[in-house]
Parts: structure tokens; C-alpha cells; sequence
């Protein structure tokens, strides 16, 4: 009897793992002498001139970088050095904050939009407009009108999560089941309590739909913030160590800001599945 | 020939005498009264699609009426201004002495596919509509309406399943305990039993055609499963084809009150009901479509009457019958 097929697919993976590592190291893994040069010389130009080694750092490298990061998440030595949990607290901070308010607006418009048809053909060319624009072209305009640096990163990522949730919102509230409508137009519920006691339940797994695509663009958006308005966060961290020439921190920051965003978005599924029920 | 039809046709002189002696029910029994509505939809160039027009139909108190018609009749279409969810073109419905304007908790539906809050328990499902007709009444009081309420069609033990796991014949009865939690002056029920299996559709009808007898609730029913009707209706209401339908034709039911669905096939005169219902479904309903016959008023539609008795001596059925069959 064959394995489980998650059993299987986790030893597949593992071994694909394994080979990228190996391939990794040794790639990246010195030889021998290159040339015969003036060992002054060779002191000088290091390692990746003298036994061929590259300056990309291996797989043992960044664990152990990795390591030492996990060890010390939190230390703060000045303005440019501070621990990989403190970026990333900065980080998810201004997400959550322009994504919670993202949430507060859009939701609201999204309901008005998708319960009446005059609302959503007026306010249906601004966000047809508005929705392509690359959420990093309104920086400039935030930090004029804001004149502050940390709060025009909250507004970029308030603006990139509004307008997938907003549309979501609206094709949910607008998709509502006529026969559930009827319900409660038969009971002679009041408009209050019809959206809040059917439409809302009705429309939830296609508003998290919505969040949980919001929340993937927004986390996409901080790293690129975050290296234009500088100071903290792990985008900053990102260009800081680039500019450090430190490409094994750069490594390990891509590996955490994977792993940020997969358990945002795994949380949000959670969610979803908790309101969505079966019919 | 003759004696496998036998009901009259009302013919003009027939239909006149019958007209003064019975078909006019006295306005003090009316309870529901549908007078003269249409419902006419736009259609491209101006013009308008009727579905029916110039609709008159008298119910009394606690009567289970069935209307049956081909899809496209307007059945749905009069169920719903019955129950306030569609407004008819032209005409009013007066129910209990008040011309109805939009929806009421007076008028319950039961929705075909049964409509229930996927997210909500059986008993929130009950306790929902019961919330909303008493809507100052405590937690507790409501709990219990919602509980006896589903008592009543035999969920009892499942109130805290959600309806993804019931199956149809129980979601059905959960649509109706919603209907039955708020005590309606009258039922409307929508091909309710279309979509389950034979056995499960017997079962519930047993159960509704119960319920319905001991509580004197007015039903109003649309089906188009001719045994459904013959079991639960006291009057059966035949409609024409579409579009621009008609009510063809009312028919009594003569099978007494008290019915067993068992023996039902066996009372005299079940099968000549049936055929003629059959007939009507099978042929008439188009052939009546385009021609009524001379001295049909659509405010008073014939109403037939057949005896048990006069089915069993087979009295020979008047003049138009044995053409139409032919």
C-alpha cells in the first residue's frame, strides 16, 4: 500500500530542498589556488580572488546567519542596526494600520456600492481609474501632502489594499442570493438588520476573498515602501544590507518576508473558512 | 366513451344556472380575494408580454387551495404578489378585508428551494423568523417558539445542525417549521416538495396536509404533480398555458376530509378526478389558451363539481366533452 499522498508530496519536497542546498554550496564553494600571486596581493583581494570562492554566500552561511538573527530578534544598537524582529514588528505595524483602515473604508463603500446599482455606476469610473495605479506612485503625493515619511507608507499601504476588498465587498453584498433576500423581505426585517443579519454573512467568504488578496498586495508594497522612506522596517533593513554589500542578510531577509506573508495569508484563510458554510 | 368523462363541461346554459346557484362565493366567505391582476413584463419595441391578465380568485378561511399550470402559466408569478414580492401590474389582492401592499409576516412562504441561512442552525433558521414577528420577545420565549415549531415537522434532536447537514426532505421541513414558527394567516407554498425524492415528498406531504388540518391554515400551493393536488387541495385551480393565462377552470375536490393516502386510489371517482386533471395538463391547458369556451366570465372562472356518486352511476358528461377528448 502506497503512502499517504501528503507523506509522499512532503518527501518529494524534501528532496527537491535537499538537492537545491547541495547545488547551492557547491556552487558557491571554493576550489583550489586559481593563479600564483604575491601573497600581499592575495591578502588583499580576499578569498574569492585567491581559491575561486564566490562572494555569494552558501547555504551554511546564511543558516548561520539565520541563526544568529533568531537568537537576538530584538536588540537595538542606534539607527542602523537593529534586530530582524524589530524590522519586521515596524513592518506588519504599518500594514496593519493601513490595512485596518483600508478595512474601515472599504468595507462601508463596498456595501452602499453593491446595494445600489446608482452608486455603483457613479463611483464605478474612479475606481476603474484608480485601481491600475502602482500604489508606490502615490508616494510622492503622500509625502508632500503628509510631510511625514512613516505615515505616507501607511497611507501607500492603505491605498494598495482598498480596492481589491472594495470590489470584493461589492460583487458579495451585490451576489446576494435573491431567495435569502425574499426571506427577509418576507419576515419584514428592516434594511439594518437585513444587512447585517443576511447580506454580511452572505457576502463574508467574498469579502475575505477580498482581504486576503489585499493583505498579499500590501505585504508585497511595505518591502518597497519601506526601501524609499527609509528608517526602519525589513524593506529598509533589505537596501541597508545591500548597501552593506551584506548578501547573506539579504538572503535571510527574503526567507522571513516569505515567511511573514504565508502566515498572513494563511491566517486570512483560516478566516475565510470560518465563514464560509456550505449550503 | 362518455362514462370515462365525468365531469360536465359547463356549457353556456349549464354555466349560467351554476353560476346563480354555487359558483359565486358570497363576499362573507372570502378571505382571500385576487381581483382582476395582471402582470405584464416590458418587451423590446414598446410592447409589453403579458403573462396573465384579468385574474379573479376567491379563497376561503382554512381552505388548501393547489394551483396547477405548465411552467411559463404565471403560477410563481401569482404566488409571489400573494405574498407581497412582486407587485401586479394591474388589479389588488384583498386578504382578511385589506388590500395587501408589499410583504407581511400575515403571509409565510415556503420557498421551493427551501431558502434557508446556510450559516445559521436549524433553530437559528426557526428562531429568526420568530425574532422577527415578535421582535420585543425575551431569548427564552423565542428558543421555545423556535422549538416547538421544529417539534412540529419532526426535527426534533437537530436543532443545532447546520442545513449543509441535513438532507433536501429535512431542509424542506426546516422551511416549513420557519414558515409555521410565526403563525401566518396563510401558508404560500412554492412547488415545495419539487425537488425531493417520491418517498420523502409522500412523507412531507403527509406531514403538511396533518399540520394544516389540525391548525385550519389557509394554503395557498402551486405544484404541477397532479396526486399532490388530488391529496392536499380541497379545490384545485387549472391554469391555461402562458403567456396571457388563465384560470381555466376550479375544481372541488370530492374526496372527503379526512383522506388516507393509502387508500386514496381506491375511492370512487379518484381516477376520473385524476384523468381529468391529467386531460387538462396533457391537452386542454393549450387548446383553452386560445379559445375559451362561449360564456366564460374571468371574474367568475366554472367551477367543477363532481359528485362521488355521479362518478360511480357515470351520468354522461355534456356535450363538448367526448369532442375534446377526440
Amino acid at each position: 500500500m502506497a503512502a499517504s499522498l501528503s507523506l509522499r508530496a512532503g518527501l518529494v519536497s524534501l528532496a527537491l530542498l535537499l538537492a537545491f542546498l547541495l547545488t547551492w554550496q557547491i556552487a558557491v564553494g571554493g576550489t583550489a589556488k586559481t593563479e600564483a600571486m604575491d601573497p600581499e596581493y592575495a591578502a588583499l583581494m580576499g578569498a574569492s580572488a585567491t581559491t575561486g570562492k564566490s562572494a555569494m554566500p552558501g547555504p551554511l552561511d546564511v543558516g548561520a546567519t539565520l541563526w544568529k538573527h533568531l537568537k537576538d530578534p530584538f536588540y537595538d544598537r542606534g539607527p542602523n542596526d537593529k534586530g530582524l524582529g524589530i524590522q519586521l514588528a515596524y513592518s506588519v505595524g504599518r500594514v496593519a494600520l493601513g490595512y485596518g483602515l483600508a478595512v474601515l473604508v472599504a468595507i462601508p463603500i463596498g456595501f452602499l456600492i453593491g446595494m445600489s446599482p446608482l452608486m455603483n455606476r457613479a463611483l464605478d469610473p474612479f475606481i476603474q481609474l484608480l485601481k491600475p495605479v502602482s500604489p508606490l506612485a502615490w508616494m510622492p503625493l503622500a509625502l508632500y501632502t503628509i510631510k511625514d515619511s512613516g505615515l505616507s507608507a501607511i497611507f501607500v499601504i492603505f491605498i494598495c489594499s482598498l480596492w481589491p476588498m472594495l470590489i470584493n465587498t461589492a460583487f458579495g453584498v451585490a451576489g446576494t442570493r435573491r431567495e435569502w433576500l425574499n426571506v427577509a423581505r418576507t419576515l419584514e426585517v428592516g434594511p439594518f438588520r437585513r444587512a447585517v443579519t443576511v447580506i454580511l454573512p452572505a457576502a463574508a467568504p467574498t469579502i475575505l476573498t477580498g482581504m486576503r488578496i489585499s493583505i498579499g498586495i500590501a505585504w508585497l508594497v511595505i518591502v518597497a515602501a519601506e526601501m524609499l522612506v527609509g528608517g526602519t522596517g525589513i524593506g529598509y533593513f533589505v537596501w541597508n544590507e545591500w548597501n552593506n554589500l551584506s548578501i547573506t542578510n539579504v538572503i535571510t531577509s527574503i526567507l522571513v518576508i516569505g515567511l511573514v506573508g504565508m502566515i498572513l495569508d494563511q491566517l486570512l484563510a483560516r478566516a475565510q473558512r470560518l465563514v464560509t458554510f456550505p449550503e | 366513451m362518455v362514462t370515462l368523462l365525468p365531469f360536465h363541461s359547463p356549457s353556456a346554459d349549464q354555466a349560467d344556472e351554476a353560476r346563480m346557484s354555487s359558483q359565486t362565493m358570497p363576499s362573507s366567505e372570502k378571505f382571500i380575494s385576487i381581483e382582476g391582476i395582471a402582470r405584464r413584463y416590458p418587451a423590446p419595441g414598446g410592447k409589453s408580454n403579458t403573462v396573465f391578465e384579468n385574474l379573479w380568485l376567491p379563497m376561503r378561511r382554512g381552505e388548501f387551495v393547489c394551483m396547477i399550470g405548465h411552467s411559463g402559466c404565471g403560477k410563481t408569478t401569482v404566488l409571489n404578489i400573494l405574498a407581497g414580492l412582486e407587485a401586479p401590474s394591474e388589479g389588488v389582492v384583498i386578504v382578511d378585508g385589506q388590500a395587501i401592499d408589499g410583504t407581511s409576516l400575515d403571509r409565510a412562504v415556503i420557498f421551493q428551494g427551501h431558502a434557508l441561512l446556510p450559516w445559521r442552525t436549524v433553530l437559528g433558521n426557526v428562531a429568526y423568523a420568530v425574532s422577527s414577528r415578535w421582535r420585543k420577545a425575551a431569548k427564552p420565549e423565542v428558543t421555545a417558539r423556535a422549538q416547538d415549531a421544529i417539534a412540529t415537522v419532526g426535527l426534533a434532536g437537530s436543532e443545532h445542525k447546520r442545513p449543509s447537514e441535513l438532507s433536501g426532505g429535512m431542509k424542506q421541513r426546516v422551511g416549513i417549521a420557519r414558515a409555521l414558527a410565526i403563525e401566518p394567516k396563510i401558508l404560500l407554498m412554492d412547488e415545495p416538495f419539487s425537488a425531493l425524492d417520491a418517498l420523502t415528498r409522500g412523507t412531507l406531504q403527509d406531514e403538511v396536509r396533518r399540520i394544516c388540518v389540525e391548525t385550519g391554515q389557509t394554503v395557498f400551493m402551486i405544484t404541477h404533480d397532479v396526486d399532490e393536488a388530488i391529496y392536499l387541495a380541497d379545490r384545485i385551480v387549472l391554469m391555461t398555458n402562458g403567456p396571457q393565462a388563465k384560470v381555466a377552470e376550479i375544481v372541488e375536490n370530492p374526496l372527503p376530509k379526512s383522506r388516507d393516502r393509502t387508500q386514496l386510489h381506491h375511492a370512487p371517482g379518484y381516477y376520473a378526478l385524476r384523468n381529468h386533471l391529467m386531460d387538462f395538463l396533457v391537452s386542454r391547458s393549450k387548446t383553452l389558451r386560445d379559445a375559451m369556451p362561449a360564456g366564460y366570465d374571468p371574474r367568475h372562472p366554472p367551477v367543477i363539481r363532481p359528485s362521488l356518486t355521479e362518478v360511480e352511476g357515470a351520468a354522461p358528461a355534456a356535450d363538448t366533452a367526448p369532442a375534446r377528448r377526440a
